[in-house]
């Protein structure tokens, strides 16, 4: 008996016509949770707070260089290509520096001796990881 | 005083009932002792039981071997009652649910496969409704769903196909399958 045929007849008993429908439905509904639940939405704006209050709110769409004063010092924030990040900072351990671009809805970026933030917004927030 | 003895009558589906009920409690033990890469990720060998009483025995039977497994099955793991029960038991049901409205769909075309995989979302679904109802409600717990259907469907594939397979050795040698 050749059992490659024998086992091949078997599978096609085994997995009737709907059933591939279900298999690639199911395969098809994954997809489409991967692409809800996995993909961070895209932000759009950029939100910079200085001691608490918003300083500017700029789109991400435009590239730009802004200086933020703050108790140390000038923090300089960059705009590009619809990313966004500390360029320098005077805080003494340059957490926010090293955090490094930040493109998703949500992230945020925190200077905290010089007490500036930067935040990105947009589409909805995937999470918020300064309030929860 | 006299002693009393208490005699419960019981059909032969009742034995076929409890019998089966005691393979998928097997089968969950059996089960138990493989690691799990995430606590929720598991084969449900089990409902290969399932499928099976579905097919032969009916929808009731069916629902009567799943809701015995997982309450022995609690007893046994020491959990009844725990969020560990209730999570078990809100997927046997959600699961059940799906089976029987699985029964719908024409048998020519749509096998325990099917039923296997349609049976195994519903778990995951009626799971992760008490997990964001009960235990964590919080949106995070919407990163595990890609995870967990991923789970459910590569394992409801795998049982359906074994339950197929034990149901086709069933039709091709009937006497080995009525003891």
């Amino acid at each position: 008996m050749n059992s490659h045929e024998f086992s091949r007849a078997r599978l096609q008993r085994y997995l009737r016509p709907g059933d591939w429908l279900t298999l690639s439905l199911g395969a098809g509904i994954i997809g489409l949770m991967i692409q809800t639940f996995w993909q961070g939405s895209q932000a759009d704006t950029v939100i910079i707070r200085a001691g608490g209050k918003i300083f500017l709110e700029a789109p991400l769409a435009r590239d730009r260089e802004i200086h933020i004063p703050g108790p140390l010092g000038q923090t300089r924030v960059l705009i590009e290509k619809g990313r966004v990040r500390v360029a320098t900072d005077p805080s003494p351990r340059q957490y926010c520096v090293r955090q490094g671009w930040l493109s998703q809805a949500g992230e945020v970026a925190v200077c905290l001796p010089n007490e500036i933030s930067v935040e990105l917004s947009g589409g909805t927030n995937r999470y918020d990881s300064l309030n929860y | 005083m006299t002693a009393s003895t208490i005699k419960l009558d019981t059909s032969p589906e009742d034995h076929h009932i409890a019998k089966m009920a005691a393979v998928a409690l097997g089968l969950s033990v059996l089960e138990g002792a493989i690691p799990s890469p995430l606590p929720g990720v598991k084969p449900g060998l089990a409902n290969i039981v399932t499928l099976i009483v579905l097919a032969r025995y009916g929808w009731r039977a069916a629902v009567w071997v799943s809701l015995l497994r997982v309450v022995a099955g609690s007893l046994l793991f020491g959990n009844f009652l725990a969020p560990g029960f209730f999570l078990s038991l809100s997927g046997a049901l959600f699961s059940l649910l799906a089976l029987a409205a699985s029964l719908a769909l024409p048998a020519r075309w749509f096998g325990p496969v099917s039923q296997s995989i349609l049976a195994a979302f519903a778990h995951i679904a009626g799971q992760l409704l008490i997990v964001f109802l009960w235990l964590i409600p919080h949106s995070g717990v919407a990163y595990l769903i890609p995870v967990f259907a991923t789970a459910a469907l590569l394992f409801g594939t795998a049982n359906g196909l074994i339950a197929a397979h034990f149901m086709d050795n069933a039709r091709d040698n009937p006497a080995e399958s009525s003891s």
